[in-house]
Parts: C-alpha cells; sequence; structure tokens
C-alpha cells in the first residue's frame, strides 16, 4: 500500500478507504469503554479528579523553572543524571553520546512519543546502533516504516490481517502468524531476545516527579518495565511539562489517565521508579551464575527533560493549556473526524487528534498545523473528555486565527475585501472569510428570496462557487425565506398578525419575560423553529419578545476570525444587557448560539458581561424544561401518543449537558425517545459544504443516519445536523420545538 | 481489615482474570506448590514469618534459571481491593525480573496488607516513599495487549497471575 501524492480531499478518501474502518472500530471502542469508566468511577468522583489534575499542572507549569532545579537535585543525588535538551536535536545528541559512551549495539525502547518527536531512532542508527520499539503497536508500525496514527495506538489503523501480511513478508517465519496470539508470541520471543541483548533501554515518562527524582510509567504490556530494568543503562526521554512536585501529586492522574485512554480503571502496569532501583542487574552473558549472573556492573541513569518550543509555549497565553496534556488519546477517541480519518490525516509531525493542533504549533510551527487544523470543527466533544480540561477547541481556533493573519494576501482579498465586513486582516482566506460573513450572505440571501435561492441553486453558479470557493456542488444550500422570524414577530407584535399574542397565561402565574434570540439560522433559514418557539413559551405564560440583535459570532469564530467574533460578541452583549437588566430571559434556539453565550464568550467578553448572559441564557427546551417543572401546563403544548422519535442532539449542545432536557420533555409530551449516541453529525456548520471534506463529512454523518434508518419521526436541535440529516436520509428533519408547538405541532 | 474486604479483593482480582486462594498463616505452603507450576524461581518474600524455602523454588536464580521459570514468585506488601492490584518492588532479590519472565506470577500477600482503593493506596505510597522505598509497579492483572488487532495476555509480562491471600490470625 502506498501513499498517492494528491491534493487534500483526494486523499482523505484515501485514507477513508483504507484506514477507516480499522480506526473506527478501535476508536469507537476506547471512546465506549471511556464514558463506561467514568460512570463506573462516579462521575462526582471523576471530576474531583480532573479539577485536582487541572490544579496541579496548572501549578507546575507556573513553577516550572523551579521544579526543573528540584528535578535535577533529587536525580543527581541520587546518582543519575539530568539533561535539559534545548531542542530536537540537542536532546538526539545528547542520547547519542550516552550510547556512544557504552558502546552500545543494541537499544530497546519502551513507547516513547517524545522520542518520536525528536526522531531519535533515525539518529541512534545513524550512529550504527540497532534501535528495536519494543512496544508491540511502535513495532507494527517500525516493521512498516509508518508514523503513528493514535498517541496512546500508534498502529491501530491496521487489522490483525494486515499486521499478519506485513510480518510474514518481512519476517518469513516457518509458521504462519494467522492470529492476534501467534503474533503477540512471534513479536515476544523475536523483541524478547533483543531486550536481553541490549545495552541501552529507553523510556519515555509519563510523570515526573521533581522531589524524589523518580518517573511513572503507563503500560499494559511490560515493555517499560524490561527496558527500564534489564539494560544497566536507562535513558528516559520526556518532555519539560512532564513535571510534577511528589509522589502524592500523581494520585489523581493514577486515577484517570487509563481511564481516559482506554477506559481502564487503572493500567496493568503503572511503574513508579526512582532510579537507580534496586533490582540487581542482569548478566545474560553469565548465564549459569545464581545471582541473575552475579553481575557487578553499575546502574546508570540518565534523565532527557526536553524543550523543543515547550518554554516558548509556556509563555504564551493562549497555547500553555496544551502543556497540561497527559496524552491519553481521549481528544482523538471523542472526535468524530478523528474517528472517520485517525492521525494520518488529522495529526502532525508526532502527535495527532484534536490537542495535536497545540502541539504541533508550539514544536513545529504553524505551517505544520496548518495542515490538519481545519479539522477540528470545534464540535467540543473533547472538552469534557479531556481529563485535564484543556479548552482544546479554542485552542484550535486561536492557531486558525494565527494561521490567517500569518499567510500571505493574495488577489483574493481585493476582491472581497469591502463585500465581507469583518475585522479580519488581508491573508485569511477567502473561504473563510465567505463562511464566516454566514450572516451578511443570509441577510443579502433573504432579502433577495426567491430569486437568491434560484439563482444559488444554478449549475454554473454552483461549479463557480466550488472552484473560486471551494463550497461543495453536492451539498444543498440553505433556502432564504423571505420573510424572516424578526419580521414575523414584528408583525404579529403591531397587531397586523392574526396569529393573536395570549399574553401570560394567568393559570401558571409564571409570567416570565422572555426575549427570543434570533439567531442567523432562525431568523434567515429555519424561521418555523423560530415561530414555534414563540408560541410554545406563549401556552405556557411568557411574554415574549424578539428584538433586533445580530448574529452571535459563532460563524466567524469556527472559521478562526476571532477579531470578528468578538466584535459580534461586543454587540449582542450590548443589545440584550438591558432586557437582562429588566429580567428577561434569553432563549436560544441554535445550540451553537447557546454555546457561545455560555463557554466562548468567556474568551471574548469581559467577565461581568460573560456572566450576566451565560446565567440568563437557556437552550429553548432546556427552558420549557424549567417551566413544567415550575407548574407551566404540559396540556397547552401538542403532543403524542406514545409514537417515536428519533432525536439527535447537538455536539455542542451535548458537551453543556443540555440534551437531557429535550429528551425529558419529549417524554412527558408522551413521545418514545430513541436518542443517537455519535459525537457529532458530520456537518459542524459550514464544514461539510467545503469541497475538501465533504467526503468526511458523510462518511461521519452515515453512522447518524445508520442510527436513525427506519426512524418516521426525526429531530435535531442543530441547524447544521438538520441539513445533514436531511441530506443523508430524509429532508423532513424538524427542531424539537415544532413537535411542542400548539398551532403547527403534528406528531408524525 | 475484614473479610468482606478479602472478598471485595478476590472480585476484582477476578475481574482483572487473576486467580486467587485464600488461606491461614499454616496453609501457604500447601497453596503455593498448588499454584506453581515448575520449574520456578522466585524473590524473598518480604514477611518475617513466611518464606519461600522448603519450596521448589530457587531463589537468588540464575539468569537461565530465570528465563526457563514457567513460575515466578515474590511477595507483595499492597494489595489494592477496588482494583486487584498487587505491588511489585524493586528489590535486591529481583522481584522484578522473577515477576516479569516466567508465564505465570504467583504472588504472596496478607489480609492486612489490603488497603481498600487507589486514594488509600497512594497515603500508603507517601509512607512508603518517606522510608526511602521509592521504586515499585503497581500490577493489576496479566500483561496485555491489543495492539495484534486483538486483546492478547502475556506479552512481555505474565500469562497468568495468581495471589494467595494469607488471612490474619484472629
Amino acid at each position: 500500500m502506498s501513499e498517492p501524492d494528491r491534493p487534500k480531499a483526494d486523499r482523505i478518501r484515501w485514507l477513508l478507504d483504507s484506514e477507516g474502518a480499522q480506526i473506527k472500530k478501535n476508536t469507537r471502542l476506547f471512546n465506549a469503554q471511556r464514558y463506561d469508566a467514568v460512570e463506573a468511577a462516579g462521575p462526582e468522583q471523576y471530576q474531583a479528579y480532573r479539577s485536582q489534575a487541572r490544579g496541579i499542572k496548572e501549578d507546575a507549569i507556573e513553577r516550572l523553572p523551579t521544579l526543573v532545579e528540584r528535578t535535577k537535585r533529587a536525580v543527581e543525588a541520587n546518582g543519575g543524571t539530568v539533561y535539559v535538551a534545548d531542542d530536537a536535536e540537542d536532546a538526539r545528541q545528547y542520547v547519542a553520546t550516552v550510547a556512544a559512551d557504552c558502546e552500545a549495539e543494541t537499544v530497546v525502547k519502551s513507547k516513547s512519543m517524545t522520542t518520536e518527536e525528536i526522531d531519535l531512532n533515525d539518529r541512534l542508527e545513524a550512529d550504527g546502533r540497532q534501535v528495536w520499539e519494543t512496544d508491540l503497536g511502535e513495532f507494527v508500525i517500525q516493521v512498516a516504516d509508518e508514523t503513528p496514527s493514535h498517541i496512546v495506538g500508534p498502529s491501530l489503523h491496521r487489522s490483525r490481517e494486515e499486521i499478519t501480511e506485513l510480518f510474514e513478508t518481512h519476517f518469513d517465519p516457518e509458521e504462519s502468524l494467522d492470529s492476534a496470539e501467534k503474533l503477540t508470541a512471534f513479536a515476544r520471543s523475536f523483541l524478547g531476545e533483543r531486550i536481553d541483548d541490549a545495552d541501552v533501554g529507553i523510556t519515555g515518562a509519563n510523570f515526573v516527579l521533581a522531589d524524589s527524582g523518580s518517573i511513572a510509567l503507563v503500560t499494559n504490556e511490560g515493555n517499560a518495565r524490561k527496558c527500564a530494568s534489564l539494560p544497566d543503562t536507562h535513558v528516559a526521554v520526556a518532555g519539560i511539562e512532564k513535571i510534577i512536585p511528589d509522589v502524592e501529586s500523581l494520585h489523581p492522574f493514577a486515577e484517570l489517565i487509563s481511564r481516559a485512554a482506554t477506559g481502564q480503571a487503572i493500567p496493568q502496569y503503572l511503574s513508579v521508579l526512582t532510579p537507580p532501583v534496586d533490582t540487581p542487574a542482569i548478566d545474560f552473558d553469565a548465564p549459569d551464575i545464581s545471582g541473575f549472573g552475579d553481575s557487578d556492573a553499575e546502574r546508570d541513569f540518565h534523565l532527557v527533560l526536553l524543550d523543543n518550543g515547550r518554554r516558548e509555549m509556556r509563555d504564551d497565553d493562549e497555547l500553555r493549556e496544551t502543556l497540561y496534556c497527559i496524552r491519553c488519546g481521549a481528544c482523538a477517541n471523542s472526535c468524530a473526524n478523528f474517528q472517520s480519518v485517525g492521525g494520518h490525516a488529522f495529526g502532525g509531525e508526532t502527535y495527532t487528534g484534536g490537542i495535536a493542533t497545540g502541539w504541533e504549533a508550539g514544536i513545529e510551527g504553524l505551517d505544520t498545523a496548518a495542515e490538519f487544523n481545519d479539522l477540528c470543527t470545534g464540535c467540543s466533544r473533547c472538552v469534557n473528555a479531556c481529563p485535564v480540561e484543556i479548552d482544546i477547541p479554542w485552542i484550535n481556533t486561536v492557531v486558525r486565527d494565527r494561521i490567517n493573519r500569518g499567510e500571505d494576501p493574495g488577489f483574493e482579498d481585493v476582491l472581497v475585501d469591502g463585500l465581507v465586513p469583518d475585522d479580519e486582516p488581508r491573508g485569511t482566506p477567502l473561504q473563510k472569510r465567505f463562511f464566516g460573513n454566514f450572516e451578511t450572505l443570509a441577510r443579502l440571501g433573504s432579502a433577495t428570496a426567491p430569486v437568491s435561492n434560484t439563482v444559488a441553486s444554478f449549475a454554473p453558479v454552483r461549479t463557480l462557487m466550488e472552484s473560486v470557493l471551494g463550497v461543495d456542488a453536492r451539498r444543498d444550500l440553505p433556502t432564504f425565506e423571505r420573510t424572516t422570524f424578526r419580521d414575523w414577530a414584528d408583525a404579529r407584535d403591531s397587531g397586523s398578525n392574526s396569529d393573536v399574542n395570549q399574553g401570560p397565561d394567568p393559570k401558571s402565574g409564571l409570567n416570565r419575560r422572555v426575549v427570543v434570540y434570533p439567531d442567523v439560522y432562525t431568523n434567515y433559514v429555519q424561521t418555523g423553529r423560530g415561530k414555534a418557539t414563540v408560541r410554545v413559551l406563549e401556552a405556557l405564560g411568557c411574554e415574549v419578545v424578539v428584538p433586533a440583535v445580530g448574529g452571535s459570532g459563532r460563524a466567524p469564530l469556527s472559521q478562526g476570525m476571532i477579531a470578528t467574533a468578538r466584535d459580534r460578541a461586543e454587540s449582542v452583549s450590548e443589545t440584550l444587557a438591558p432586557y437582562v437588566a429588566e429580567g428577561y430571559d434569553v432563549v436560544v434556539v441554535e445550540p451553537s448560539d447557546i454555546a457561545m453565550f455560555r463557554r466562548e464568550y468567556e474568551k471574548l467578553l469581559s467577565p461581568a458581561d460573560y456572566g450576566r448572559l451565560a446565567e440568563e441564557s437557556y437552550e429553548v427546551l432546556e427552558y420549557v424544561y424549567g417551566l413544567l417543572e415550575h407548574g407551566a401546563p404540559a396540556d397547552a403544548l401538542s403532543a403524542g401518543h406514545g409514537e417515536g422519535v428519533a432525536y439527535h442532539s447537538h455536539c455542542q449542545q451535548r458537551t453543556l449537558g443540555l440534551e437531557r432536557h429535550t429528551e425529558a420533555v419529549l417524554a412527558e409530551l408522551g413521545y418514545d425517545v430513541t436518542t443517537s449516541d455519535v459525537e457529532c453529525c458530520g456537518m459542524a456548520g459550514s464544514f461539510g459544504y467545503k469541497s475538501d471534506y465533504y467526503d468526511l463529512s458523510v462518511d461521519v454523518g452515515d453512522s447518524l443516519a445508520e442510527q436513525f434508518a427506519g426512524a418516521s419521526t426525526v429531530v435535531a436541535s442543530g441547524t447544521s445536523c438538520i441539513e445533514q440529516l436531511d441530506a443523508l436520509l430524509s429532508p423532513e428533519t424538524r427542531h424539537p420545538v415544532e413537535l411542542l408547538d400548539p398551532v403547527e405541532g403534528v406528531s408524525g | 481489615m475484614s473479610t468482606n474486604a478479602v472478598q471485595e479483593f478476590r472480585k476484582s482480582l477476578s475481574a482483572a482474570d487473576v486467580e486467587s486462594t485464600v488461606v491461614t498463616c499454616d496453609g501457604v505452603d500447601d497453596a503455593l506448590l498448588a499454584a506453581i507450576e515448575r520449574p520456578a524461581v522466585g524473590a524473598p518474600l518480604p514477611f518475617d514469618d513466611h518464606s519461600l524455602s522448603g519450596l521448589p523454588v530457587t531463589v537468588d536464580p540464575s539468569p537461565s534459571d530465570v528465563r526457563d521459570a514457567v513460575t515466578g514468585v515474590t511477595g507483595s506488601r499492597l494489595g489494592i481491593s477496588s482494583l486487584g492490584t498487587v505491588a511489585v518492588e524493586s528489590r535486591s532479590g529481583g522481584d522484578e525480573f522473577v515477576s516479569l519472565y516466567p508465564e505465570r506470577h504467583v504472588v504472596v500477600l496478607r489480609e492486612r496488607d489490603i488497603e481498600p482503593d487507589l486514594s488509600s493506596a497512594f497515603d500508603w505510597l507517601s509512607t512508603e516513599f518517606e522510608a526511602g522505598r521509592e521504586s515499585l509497579v503497581f500490577a493489576t492483572g496479566p500483561s496485555a495487549t491489543g495492539d495484534m488487532g486483538a486483546l492478547v495476555q502475556g506479552v512481555h509480562g505474565p500469562e497468568t497471575v495468581h495471589v494467595v491471600v494469607v488471612t490474619d490470625d484472629e
């Protein structure tokens, strides 16, 4: 199997075909096991460990220079050596010298992403030494001459059959290796001999304990135990960010790391080693001498602490969080895009998955991060998965923004400057500005509908959009409504609409005053869900207003246009503040916008402005749930009669824990609800429209469509999800609030 | 430590694919004889009242003994009830090799050394660190890998693990 040298879309298609099935199977298994492990540990207890671990990492990175010194003192007091390597070459040179000093013929390694980062094997081999990866996953990719496709499972893109073929071709064994057991036995014996002969053992370190000069290693196979104890010389290579203060601070990480990575409560082997260890040296050249060969060799320990860009990351307010990463791979496993293409697309030189953007930007530079950064759609499913609470989508957004700013301005900017009213610098790619300014497009599209819709669906226009903007011609574009949601609401307020505002319901006595936020999609495209929201809230006794307020900034933010997003956020905050001050609650239909208010606005607004809006904002079904809980009359709403409803919540909504409110309301109203368990629909705003990612988007969406095959009523909370389900399943997907609509609500 | 703790520990061992037997002080030798598959090597047990002397277990083995052994016997001063974990300490008796090379690892553990969970095990570890004993492995179940396309036990470490729990005298 050789890789083609083709553009991005072709490469993604190739990976979907060649590696997708295996990646999907393995990452989804890890992901499902993580959920089970968190449940078994108790979500509250697990969260307590997350907070604790986060605090330890924040503090350790803050005090890093001190901790490096403490580590040095402790390791040296124990008789070992610490070398702080400024960059990859510095680290390679040091390890090469250690290997040369002990005239090593054979070097054995346990799994270490940090040594992958510095391409250590190439250097040692160039010096004429044999280097063997002893972790079986690393061994597979060493034999295959590939790069890791996953931080934890470097070879998880390969099936058993492929490994059999690889090994039989490469090693020409006497017996067939046609099972996982035979492959494992072969590798154990092959590597076992090399470990016994090895002169130097190289390991990574999951954690370094400053006070005692210890390292902690997390493994399942036992190879790290051997690499660290068999050869007389042990070199541990770790990023400087791996240092934590002491053995006590290791505890929360020990609780978290394997649960987050593979769903194990604890790894098979958690080694805490403080070299030189008391385990005697073993001398296989004296096979029959008791006392392990009675060797008089002295144990030698070297700890290489690698900087390679990390100290700069520490000084970078936006990238610093990356240094808290414990390399568990949960962000990859919980990522719908990663589940489809794996780390050979969603990864850089060394690191893979969502957090790889931070690592690669800090270590290699923006160019490397730019190659895969767009695969993060900001769906945020990794946010709760991360055991150290890193805001991985934010890191991706920041890096995208920097990439936008770093690119050379092209002629495209001349074309669109002035047409797209954003605050972005010249250089921001045209496609990003097109999607980032969706609000303007929607306003124009609505004002000129239905002509705009006809023009936009005209084949030559679509061809042009594809070639200039990269908008895939296979996607249906949103159909803009001539009468916007706000137009409709204004007309009702002025009494010109036959649909009468019933005012607060005296029965419920709730008398809530509500602002329904007219998000861009609800206002210009899916106006029906806005109207349903108003009628549902009024039926439950609320006084509803739909003020003139602009887009939340979600669209520009997803394109890495942070300045524009901040501008939008400030405008929304300013417009809504007086309502909030007067006691209005803010109800949001579009889940990606309630996620803006509650999550991303923290980065875009002052703490006071953010807090005010976040506290008073609700997702629509969350709000309905609250009203019903407080005694609002459920019988004022359209109800079901036991029929099945297939419900896909929205990725960002689920991250906020808001899908269960919709489930509860639909259940209370008599529906039999089945909720999807895929992480994301794959559409993710503009992502699925982009030609480069169309195939990937459909591949991700197919998993959702499979779960809903045969469902007669399908509802979804997000605009993107509805578009994806309409395209893949049936063109009748609605927002759940439309089922509740006392006027238009129909069940199935 | 109550009998419940032993039961809980055995349940966790079983979930981690580890066999176990529970014996009184007098029954240790018989239990080890039954659990050992020969040839066997061992590291001196870290207990005053138990040893491997008199058993068909080679202590202070040669490298060949270590390679050829089917069973390795070590003693653990820690068990974790909620996880089925035992400790393999770095000791001059070579516990690390004895517990890694042979395909079967047999562990002797006293009931009084069973901690309820990882949290209390870390409290214990802190005390160990203070005493200058700073290298060990928390071992849970046999060595395992999923890297060859399916879960396989017995990779670079043991394929089976058996724990002999010695109850406390009343």
